[in-house]
């Protein structure tokens, strides 16, 4: 849906040399094609961009090929590139010995809640900052940016500590709530509110609608094109989280799929490693944020800019 | 400009208690506590802190292995910058041409980005794998070296570094594409009138208004790759082989949580909080749109 959309602004902006007053559309595409010759140029820049698409999607691609061979066809050589009939017997195998249902339904309901979560509490926050003048209005918002500077690398030994003392190691209460504070969240909501009319407040105000009131229906309608962007690129940074879930889970029912991924590589010379297999895993465990990306491109872009700005 | 306010006085601070105490409990208590702890000595399990000054960073300053893996931080950052920033450049100046499909090469450009850097690694060490991968295979008809990435560190960290740079191309593609996307056609169209060729047109028109948004990235890019990185390197080469893929981060980690020196394990952690300080204050520094309270 984006895609058309963005691909007939492109296309009319390719045409704004031709004729476009009073002539009918037909007659305008038409005389353009005309006008067309063989644009050298143009093809050089698609063969090149081509060029980057498969050098991007190589690697993905080579996945895929293993992971559809058996594990004799993996190690001939020279490499086969091309993929063979093992597909289904390798999923299934590959699902079966890692968990894969366990590990698929754990990082869904990590990145879920990371996602709704970190929108949540930052947009009750920028609704705070912006519509209520109250002291120490500037401590939370600098305390919120402050946090920009703290990774978890720099604070992972006491945040460990802390939710042991909460009783939350391998929970999903501690996979998720110590990654809520959003600095960016935070920011793109306020500077959202801040662009929204005065009157529409006061408006709200003379109907006697309440704060809460105004947020739940005034405001969160008008924010949906910013939850979305947001949720798209939350849900990615939730569901390729490492570090965290590496540290605070031990039992095999609360890892999440990308550390359970690390599991099917034997680490020891004496196991065989199945590669094709391992290589099923991966595929399983990336097809969700990709899959992600690609339907909700539109909102991805939006997300991945404003957020950062 | 005056807004509009609700007057109400302590609905704020119930709308903020979220947010505030998930601040203070996960961010500031815990990174109060690397900083104290860094100074402390504390016996792994239980017993009194004995306070013992900078003694945590002098023996890390005077750690020969501390030093490389500052070393292996720096090499891994420059690398993965430096080819995702570059590379994003160069494919989004490419994707910008007014050419049909930009929508289609852009989702074909953008999907790597929702991929795990630690999956990615994977990936790649199957790639790179001594025995079966197709690199080292197609390498061995052009020379004899042992492109071994178990055996030689260099190979190893190539590894890392193209995994992870792999998974960050889109992003800075993304922003690029937005950066051009705001360059004025004017601009571009006095420059094809005045005659300028494709190459100056980038040199002299492109680089220098597209230059805010590639030092954010550089920026940007180097913090991921600083802290952000810890999967790759323990999912792939557990910082091998030897220490050649050791990064700060990957060391923080082995010596707090494996080898349970919690005094130098928080020592790193407040090195590693300068740095991320330093890189922040550059990035707001510069950046166009600075954040105003």
């Amino acid at each position: 849906m984006s895609d058309a959309r963005t691909t007939t602004t492109v296309v009319t902006g390719g045409a704004v040399a031709a004729p476009r007053m009073a002539t009918p559309r037909v007659a305008t595409v038409e005389l353009e094609r005309q006008r067309r010759r063989p644009d050298w140029g143009n093809l050089l820049v698609h063969l090149a961009l081509a060029a980057c698409v498969a050098v991007l999607a190589f690697p993905l691609y080579y996945a895929f090929v293993i992971s559809t061979q058996a594990i004799d066809e993996v190690i001939q050589k020279p490499p086969r590139l091309l993929p063979s009939t093992h597909l289904v017997e390798n999923y299934l195998e590959a699902w079966r010995r890692s968990g894969m249902a366990r590990l698929l339904v754990n990082s869904a309901i990590v990145a879920i809640g990371v996602a709704v979560g970190k929108i949540a509490i930052s947009m009750l926050s920028a609704f705070a900052i912006v519509y209520f003048r109250f002291r120490g209005a500037g401590l939370v918002f600098w305390s919120i940016f402050l946090t920009l500077m703290l990774p978890i690398p720099v604070r992972i030994l006491p945040t460990y500590e802390v939710v042991g003392n909460l009783g939350w190691l391998n929970t999903y209460a501690g996979l998720t709530v110590p990654l809520m504070a959003s600095a960016t969240a935070t920011f793109l909501f306020r500077q959202f509110y801040l662009t929204i009319p005065n009157e529409l407040a006061e408006a709200a105000q003379l109907d006697g609608a309440g704060p809460l009131r105004f947020l739940w229906s005034f405001l969160l309608p008008l924010s949906w094109a910013n939850i979305a962007a947001l949720f798209v690129v939350l849900f990615i940074y939730g569901w390729n989280e490492y570090f965290w879930p590496l540290l605070i889970t031990t039992s095999e029912e609360m890892r999440t799929v990308v550390i359970g991924l690390e599991r099917l590589i034997p680490r020891s010379g004496t196991e065989l490693p199945t590669w094709n297999l391992i290589m099923a895993g991966a595929m399983m465990a990336l097809l969700p944020p990709v899959a992600v990306i690609l339907f909700m491109q539109r909102w991805f872009v939006k997300g991945l800019i404003e957020s950062e700005k | 400009m005056k807004r509009t306010v609700f007057p109400n006085r302590w609905l704020p601070y119930l709308l903020v208690l979220p947010q505030v105490l998930v601040t203070i409990v996960f961010f500031f208590w815990p990174a109060g506590k690397s900083l104290y702890l860094s100074v402390f000595k504390s016996p792994p399990f239980g017993g009194r802190d004995v306070f013992i000054g900078l003694d945590n960073f002098v023996a890390l300053l005077t750690d020969r292995d501390y030093y490389d893996s500052v070393l292996n931080s720096f090499v891994f950052a420059a690398g993965v910058t430096g080819i995702s920033v570059v590379g994003g450049l160069v494919v989004a100046v490419l994707a910008n041409q007014k050419i049909r499909g930009l929508a289609v090469y852009r989702t074909a450009l953008l999907w790597p980005y929702g991929i795990a850097p630690a999956v990615a690694g994977i990936i790649f060490l199957f790639i790179f794998h001594p025995a079966y991968g197709i690199l080292p295979y197609f390498l061995s008809f052009v020379t004899a070296y042992e492109f071994n990435w178990l055996l030689k560190g260099w190979v190893a960290m190539a590894l890392v570094i193209l995994a992870t740079s792999w998974t960050h191309l889109g992003y800075n593609i993304a922003f690029f594409l937005a950066g051009l996307q705001a360059i004025p056609t004017s601009v571009m169209e006095a420059a094809n009138v005045d005659g300028a060729g494709p190459v100056r047109k980038f040199t002299a028109i492109i680089v220098p208004l597209i230059s805010p948004v590639t030092f954010y990235l550089v920026v940007v890019n180097m913090v991921f790759a600083f802290f952000n990185s810890f999967g790759v390197i323990h999912a792939v080469t557990h910082g091998g082989p030897g220490n050649a893929t050791e990064i700060m981060v990957f060391k923080l980690w082995k010596d707090g949580f494996v080898g349970l020196n919690l005094g130098s394990s928080a020592a790193q952690s407040v090195i590693l909080m300068a740095v991320v300080i330093g890189l922040t204050m550059l990035q707001f520094r510069f950046a166009e749109k600075k954040v105003t309270y």
